[in-house]
């Protein structure tokens, strides 16, 4: 049993290989490969997180390595979770990727399935140089994927996109650098261990590698002054990929999240950085706002609302507050899987409007302008937090546990905000129309794995109640983190 | 020993972010090339600077630390492996925009 906490990491890693070996022209082969690998990948998050569930930390050492000198795997309740929500994304992203996009380009499938695998072995792993390969793998997979498909602003964005983050991986090489040369370990749990014993000149260089892993996962996940180079890439990617990126940001959000609990909870370096995490994640909130009401296309209206839910997130985060983590935890579920489905949505609405594509101007009436129209209303009123959907809850309950003025001012107007650029988006989508319908079909194909994801708002509304008490029990084994250093310091599994 | 080490990975940084800030992507191609030189050297010499020791325990009296250099061998191949990815994409990036300029255009053209 102990064996199923390498699998998230290796279907990904067996299918993507298996699919660079398979012939290029036998499409549907490939896609059957792939869809395997992501259907494959739901149960065993499912019983990672049963595993989790009970109360223990998992811990699988990689070669029978003793933990600080070899590198291990672990899994926690929040590692099983975001695991699951990975799983439940690529599913619906890779089937909307089947009904066509997939095409583009000859690499599409096995690209998808090693970026699964570098998000899950992000998650996963308990080593931190072993983080920074797992950042790289899923960077490498989203360099091609951000490319995937033609176009020059594509190839422009994505230039910026990879210049950035190879800066953003030099600086992580600085930030571990220093780490190990003050505390002599690269481990998660050893470093939380001796990072509280250090003193003088070694703390003050671990303050800057500190301060200097926050600069990097705040790259990762799209925090001012380091969001410019999302809204394009985001916006410039094909559907299936944006919608896989919708987890990318969040890995960086995870990244922050897992250190200030291991390592900054308590001790000389307790909330390191915090202050300057809330600010920034204040600023960005603002500008995500502002960057949703002068969007000039859909998808960068959608690219805007994840840079929003980041801002959202970090604030809440950044508190280093037990009670607040639950719901943020809720909260990133719901963004995530809403983001992914507008994202594909836009991407429905590119298609039926011809040459307009989604620029947010007159255009063509809809061929299915009902029915489209309904989905994008659930997938507005769900991502901007009105009632009765799943946004709204998440709002709600992070109001609640946030009890500060900036932040209620500024997620309220950020919110507005969104509200008026999205009903501006709409009305302007589907209202101000001229000319022929510029028949193109649907296709059931991309529509059903659109439906799927949006329709993860009403179940998360739903059960918002036993939701939200799994997320604060999430929280709670993440604010005692004795457990997690026992389990992988203590010695054999 | 300490003071040169630490001068070479100083200039080498500087001078890597100097170019990653040209407008030109041949120079941040190599900016950021020599920028991973001196993270490269950075890494290294912070397990220690010792000279004329192997990294095996017992074959020497005062032995180098060996996992500085297991992490600089995969900061190097993921490094070089990124390296020809951006050479490959700067040149569609011309070959699609006619420019080498980063952002597609000079900002005379686009005035």
């Amino acid at each position: 049993m102990t064996h199923w906490i390498i699998a998230p990491i290796l279907i990904p890693a067996l299918a993507g290989l298996l699919l660079l070996l398979e012939v290029r022209e036998r499409q549907q082969l490939r896609r059957v490969t792939g869809l395997l690998s992501c259907v494959a990948l739901i149960p065993v998050a499912l019983v990672l997180w049963q595993q989790a569930a009970q109360g223990d930390v998992g811990v699988y050492q990689l070669g029978n390595w003793q933990a600080p000198f070899g590198i291990v795997l672990v899994l926690d309740q929040l590692s099983a979770m975001m695991l699951l929500l990975t799983a439940v994304l690529a599913l619906p992203a890779l089937l909307y990727g089947c009904a066509g996009d997939d095409r583009r380009g000859p690499n599409f499938h096995s690209l998808f399935q090693f970026q699964l695998m570098g998000i899950n072995g992000a998650f996963l792993t308990g080593d931190l140089f072993n983080l920074f390969v797992f950042f790289e793998v899923l960077l490498i997979a989203s360099y091609g994927l951000a490319l995937h498909g033609r176009g020059t602003e594509r190839v422009k964005a994505g230039l910026h996109y990879v210049v950035l983050n190879l800066a953003g991986s030099a600086l992580f090489l600085i930030a571990l650098g220093l780490i190990y040369g003050t505390t002599g370990t690269l481990n998660m749990a050893d470093f939380a261990v001796k990072a509280q014993a250090l003193e003088g000149s070694d703390q003050i260089l671990l303050t800057v590698a500190v301060l200097l892993l926050w600069v990097v996962f705040g790259l990762k996940a799209a925090l001012f002054p380091l969001y410019f180079w999302l809204p394009a890439a985001y916006a410039n990617a094909t559907a299936p990929v944006a919608a896989l990126f919708a987890i990318m940001t969040k890995v960086g959000i995870y990244a922050i999240l897992r250190m200030q609990a291991l390592a900054f909870s308590d001790g000389p370096l307790a909330g390191l950085g915090a202050d300057l995490l809330w600010w920034l994640a204040l600023v960005t909130l603002a500008l995500a706002a502002i960057g949703a009401l002068a969007a000039q296309r859909l998808g960068g209206l959608v690219a805007y609302l994840v840079v929003m839910s980041v801002g959202t997130l970090v604030a809440a985060l950044s508190l280093g507050d037990p009670k607040v983590v639950g719901p943020a935890l809720y909260y990133l579920i719901h963004s995530t899987l809403i983001c992914a489905a507008l994202f594909l949505l836009c991407d429905l609405l590119r298609r039926s409007r011809g040459d307009s594509d989604d620029r947010l101007e007159s255009g063509p009436p809809l061929a299915h302008g009902n029915w489209l129209g309904a989905a994008f209303f659930a997938a507005a009123v769900a991502v901007v937090g009105l009632p009765p959907l799943s946004g709204f809850v998440g709002k709600v309950a992070l109001l609640q546990a946030v009890p500060s003025a900036p932040y209620w001012v500024l997620l309220l107007l950020a919110g507005l905000a969104g509200l008026v650029g999205l009903s501006r988006a709409g009305s302007t989508l589907f209202w101000r129309v001229h000319g022929d319908v510029v028949s193109k079909k649907l296709g059931r194909r991309r529509v059903i794995p659109m439906l799927a994801l949006l329709l993860a708002s009403p179940l998360l509304t739903v059960a918002a109640e036993p939701l939200l008490q799994l997320c604060g029990g999430v929280a709670e084994q993440l604010a005692d983190q004795t457990i997690y250093i026992r389990a992988v310091l203590g010695g054999a599994s | 020993m300490e003071l040169l080490v630490a001068l070479i990975i100083g200039v080498l940084v500087a001078t890597g972010v100097y170019l990653c800030l040209r407008a030109r992507t041949f120079s941040v191609v190599l900016g950021l090339t020599l920028l991973g030189y001196g993270v490269n050297v950075f890494l290294f010499s912070m397990g220690g600077l010792k000279i004329n020791q192997v990294a095996v325990v017992g074959a020497s009296a005062d032995p180098t630390d060996p996992l500085t250099q297991a992490l600089v061998l995969t900061a190097i191949v993921i490094g070089f492996a990124m390296t020809a990815f951006l050479v490959v994409l700067a040149l569609r990036s011309q070959g699609e925009q006619h420019s080498d300029h980063v952002d597609g255009q000079d900002g005379e053209q686009r005035s």
